[in-house]
């Protein structure tokens, strides 16, 4: 199947096909495959979502490529997992699960309870001083 | 940046990154739902980070270069044939192994999002995901192949796969000259994941340098 140039509807963004490939610096065969830890956690929790049967794989896929296909996309793929979490909050939506002001408060509920933390003690949700 | 503020002693704070925050809220919300386990994420992680890699599909590709059997099924059912190495897709998804030839050389990407053949390959990497060689891929796969120091003969056909959820593809490239000798595991070392992605090919036995030289600025590369 050698595939013809794909279509604006179904490929990346207009833009990118105007981007020449660049290999990014330090992107050699031993380059960690999650640059931060929040992103593995992301990764897993789609993994894991899909095992319990909140969505199918294609849906999965189907969303990412709607996230990943936004416009202001960063050309070198470094938010390509902001892209997958905007899409795990999607589907959640989608299906019932939770929305975005549920994700919003208790992601800012962890925040305050990061910063009422002392450095270099684990940051616990009871933290939160807001916390009822 | 350094931890030690030996000068002052400010107090610090915790900060979390929003990314970070956004997915600590998530998984407080999905426990507390019962619809996920935190142990469970944990070990999703420990596998993709350490368990699940290269090295997995370079087996695959080892045993179809020593046991013409086992090469036959790749072709035929890739999915039952690199099943039967242990490696099983957890999205249910379909494996298609490309064998370059002669005179082909297949290219894989998937145009869409990043559809990739993690159970053979692990996590993508970045520049797989990225818009430029998403689309780049297709358009321009000999550009594409020349940014990875990869030239091939102006009259190999470059065939370009493009993945999707359901159908995966790996690329199984064609076996260096002059390792007669070598078992599977030797084998095996020669495989890198860019000859499994079509963006690179096999090192040559004795050197780590691959036969299109990979990394472009290979410094240490010693002899195994």
């Amino acid at each position: 199947m050698s595939r013809p140039e794909p279509s604006a509807a179904a490929g990346p963004d207009a833009g990118a096909a105007d981007t020449p490939f660049r290999l990014p610096v330090g992107s050699g065969p031993d380059a960690p495959v999650f640059a931060e830890p929040w992103q593995a956690q992301a990764f897993a929790l789609a993994v894991a979502l899909h095992q319990r049967g909140v969505f199918t794989w294609s849906e999965w896929a189907a969303e990412l490529s709607r996230q990943v296909a936004r416009p202001n996309a960063a050309q070198d793929g470094s938010d390509y997992y902001q892209h997958w979490l905007a899409a795990i909050e999607a589907l959640l939506s989608q299906k019932g699960v939770t929305g975005s002001e549920m994700i919003d408060a208790v992601s800012h509920a962890w925040q305050r309870a990061a910063h009422a933390t002392p450095h270099g003690q684990p940051i616990l949700l009871e933290n939160d001083p807001e916390r009822a | 940046m350094t931890h030690d503020h030996p000068d002052h002693d400010h107090h610090h704070d915790n900060e979390l990154d929003p990314f970070a925050a956004r997915v600590k809220a998530l998984e407080t919300i999905l426990v507390e739902k019962g619809l996920i386990d935190p142990a469970a994420i944990d070990a999703i992680v420990d596998t993709y980070e350490h368990k699940v890699g290269p090295r997995n599909g370079a087996r695959v590709v080892a045993k179809a270069w020593s046991d013409p059997e086992f090469a036959e099924w790749l072709k035929r059912d890739a999915t039952a044939a690199i099943a039967s190495l242990g490696y099983m897709g957890r999205q249910g998804e379909h494996m298609q192994a490309v064998f370059n030839t002669e005179d082909t050389h297949n290219l894989v990407v998937c145009t869409l999002c990043s559809c990739y053949p993690w159970t053979v390959l692990g996590v993508p990497p970045v520049w797989y995901k990225a818009p430029p060689y998403r689309s780049q891929a297709v358009i321009n796969p000999r550009g594409v192949l020349a940014e990875f120091g990869l030239i091939l003969p102006e009259d190999t056909r470059i065939r370009v796969w493009d993945s999707t959820a359901e159908l995966r593809y790996m690329v199984v490239p064609t076996r260096p000259v002059e390792t007669e000798g070598l078992g599977e595991d030797e084998l095996a070392r020669l495989v890198t994941r860019d000859a499994m992605i079509g963006t690179g090919l096999p090192l040559m036995p004795g050197s780590r340098e691959p036969g299109a030289v990979w990394p472009p600025e290979a410094g240490n590369g010693a002899a195994s």
